[in-house]
């Protein structure tokens, strides 16, 4: 057996068959699977790649009719998106790019678009917030999500079918209608418009899926490991540490990063529970619609921007994500 | 059985340590604390306002009107059309995620070169912004500057109505960007489940020459089904409040192909006369009914693992 570990499992499916005969088919069927799945994963990727591009397009250029994939890029997109910006009179417009050469490079830009930078946008302090508010739920969630799960998988905890509905059925509720109940208890307690309240609401929300999620992963390690250590010596706090965290790295990760998609995007509780201090960009990024038809640049720019402190996490977790459950010791 | 046994022998060791029963309360009770001060109130207050005649937006005091609102709401028929349309979004949208995220997963078990770079890129849609998301994709569906009627019609958009003012393709247009956004959810959920699955199963099918066809209808699956599962009740949940990508994207329209009893439940609470007691009502009975498909599942969940 340990001689096979290690290799894949399409060979050794059919590990009684000669071994060139088998390396070689299973080298054709592992092209087709790539081949495959790089098609559907190019596919999947033509909307993403659209708003990357969108992004750096002029504001004509974004609606040209037909669609235009090569063109010059420009990072309007960018500056209509950091900085708040005044619409140029005639005249202004024509003094200003008299002495064009004296301007920055940024404001060059808003200039080509007929505009004035006259401040940094909003936007930069929605992203702190967003920063702050994401984390401090993802963790929390995470946390508390993984000691209840594991509560749940291995002790017999009394009515635990109904405990587990009731943590699922937080999630049932539309967020439109907890929305005003939420309203009103956070103006009671002073948390609206707060980080701490929007931790914790997120926090509750997440933790469903968290509990759901990393219970289904531990219900999948074997007992007999912490069976095993407890006779070992271990207290059931050092199993849990030892034994079940590592196993559940997996989890885990995945936990970490549908709970930080979540908080990080959350449009609805943010629109109607946050005014300035604690606003995120979701909320803001499509208000970019109004004045004088829609920003497709700046929306575009906006979101790509968002986008990548979400995809670096998820980069940084790929590692334990992808790994799979490995459980050395039942495959002897 | 093991948990007994496990806990007799903790006991039998006489060590300075938590006992396993307040372990249990220490893991426990911060999740169940923490949910009930910021639900319970909130969850009660709306049922108390479902059978009020309460604006959010007006000064009066809620009056008590008993079930009007749920019996308003019951023989409207337009609400039957928006339930049958969630109805059917959710269906379809949730029964193709599951086909796209699983075969992904097959595909991707097995380790090719870059496959891990590959599984993250595909990941990338689930992380954008569902708001902006549903805005993007009304430009992308746009009929002439749009590039959806380009690729699919291999450069003639005219061949093809414009999808989201078409009554019969509008749903499916929604239900696209649905797919496409979470199918790779279902699939990272199945990945794990067959990393899961030990190798030496699969051994031994082979060493009994099960065709590839039985493997995967005798392991594979029934070892995938408890994660899938999960994935599937919560794309399901999500269907029926399916809100933030469709609002930006047609608000409904045309007419009311897409119209979802979440976008309704938005338009009775926010729009025209703020009806926030007939909007409580509405979410209560989405809340049943989502209740009642969650517990359809739960119990086949619970078959499934019980094997």
């Amino acid at each position: 057996m340990t001689a096979l570990e290690g290799t894949s499992r399409q060979r050794s499916i059919t590990y009684a068959a000669p071994v060139h005969k088998v390396s070689r088919r299973a080298r054709v069927i592992l092209a087709i699977r790539a081949f495959l799945t790089v098609i559907v994963a190019l596919i999947m990727l033509i909307p993403v790649f659209w708003m990357a591009t969108t992004a750096f397009k002029s504001r004509a250029d974004a609606v040209a009719v037909p669609p235009k994939v090569f063109f010059k890029p420009t990072l309007e997109g960018f500056v209509n998106l950091l900085a708040e910006r005044s619409v140029l009179a005639q005249a202004r417009r024509q003094e200003m790019q008299a002495r064009r050469d004296e301007l920055s490079w940024i404001q060059r830009i808003a200039l080509d678009a007929g505009t004035e930078i006259i401040g940094v946008s909003q936007y930069v302090g929605r992203l702190r917030n967003s920063v702050i508010i994401a984390g401090g739920s993802t963790v929390l969630a995470v946390l508390l999500g993984l000691l209840s799960a594991y509560a749940f998988s291995r002790f017999n905890v009394p009515g635990s079918g109904d405990l587990l509905f009731f943590i699922l059925s937080q999630r049932m509720l539309p967020a439109v209608v907890v929305t005003i109940p939420i309203f009103l208890m956070y103006r009671r307690l002073g948390l609206h418009d707060t980080h701490i309240g929007m931790i914790l609401l997120y926090t509750v929300f997440n933790l469903s899926l968290s509990v759901w999620l990393l219970k289904g992963f531990i219900d999948e390690i074997p007992r007999q490991y912490e069976e095993a250590a407890l006779v070992d010596g271990y207290t059931r706090l050092q199993a849990f540490r030892k034994v079940v965290l590592p196993n559940a790295l997996t989890g885990i990760a995945a936990t970490t990063v549908f709970c930080l998609i979540f908080a990080w995007n959350e449009y609805a509780f943010a629109l109607m529970l946050t005014s300035d201090r604690a606003r995120t960009p979701p909320p803001s990024i499509p208000a970019k619609l109004g004045r004088g038809g829609i920003e497709w640049a700046a929306i575009a720019a906006g979101s790509l921007g968002f986008l990548i402190p979400v995809v670096i996490v998820t980069f940084a977790l790929r590692r334990y994500l992808l790994r799979g459950v490995t459980f050395g010791a039942i495959r002897q | 059985m093991a948990t007994t046994q496990a806990i007799s022998g903790g006991q039998s060791r006489r060590r300075r340590q938590l006992s396993d029963a307040a372990l249990l309360r220490l893991f426990i009770f911060p999740t169940l604390i923490l949910i009930i001060l910021m639900n319970i109130f909130p969850l009660f207050y709306s049922l108390y306002l479902s059978f009020t005649d309460y604006s959010a937006i007006t000064r009066q005091a809620p009056n008590w009107v008993g079930f009007k609102n749920y019996s308003d709401l019951l023989s409207d028929k337009q609400m039957w059309i928006y339930f049958a349309n969630s109805g059917r979004y959710a269906l379809l949208s949730v029964g193709l995620q599951t086909l796209v995220g699983f075969g992904l997963a097959l595909l991707l078990n097995e380790k090719f070169k870059g496959s891990g770079f590959l599984t993250t890129l595909i990941l990338v849609p689930m992380m954008l912004s569902p708001a902006v998301v549903g805005l993007f994709w009304k430009l992308i569906y746009h009929p002439s500057s749009g590039i959806f009627n380009y690729i699919v019609t291999f450069g003639h958009p005219t061949a093809i109505p414009d999808i989201l003012a078409s009554p019969k393709l509008a749903l499916w247009g929604i239900i696209i960007v649905d797919v496409w956004m979470w199918s790779p959810f279902v699939m990272l959920l199945c990945l794990s489940g067959l990393g899961a699955i030990p190798d030496y199963i699969y051994e031994a099918a082979a060493i009994d020459r099960a065709s590839w066809w039985r493997q995967f209808w005798r392991i594979t699956l029934p070892q995938v089904a408890p994660l899938l599962m999960i994935a599937v009740l919560f794309r399901t949940i999500e269907a029926f409040k399916a809100f933030d990508v469709v609002m930006p994207m047609t608000a409904g329209g045309p007419g009311e192909a897409t119209e979802l009893i979440a976008l309704n439940l938005y338009r009775q609470a926010f729009g025209g006369q703020w009806r926030t007691g007939r909007a409580s009502a509405l979410a209560y009975i989405i809340l049943i009914i989502v209740i009642g498909i969650s517990n359809v599942y739960i119990r086949f969940l619970n078959k499934i693992r019980g094997d």
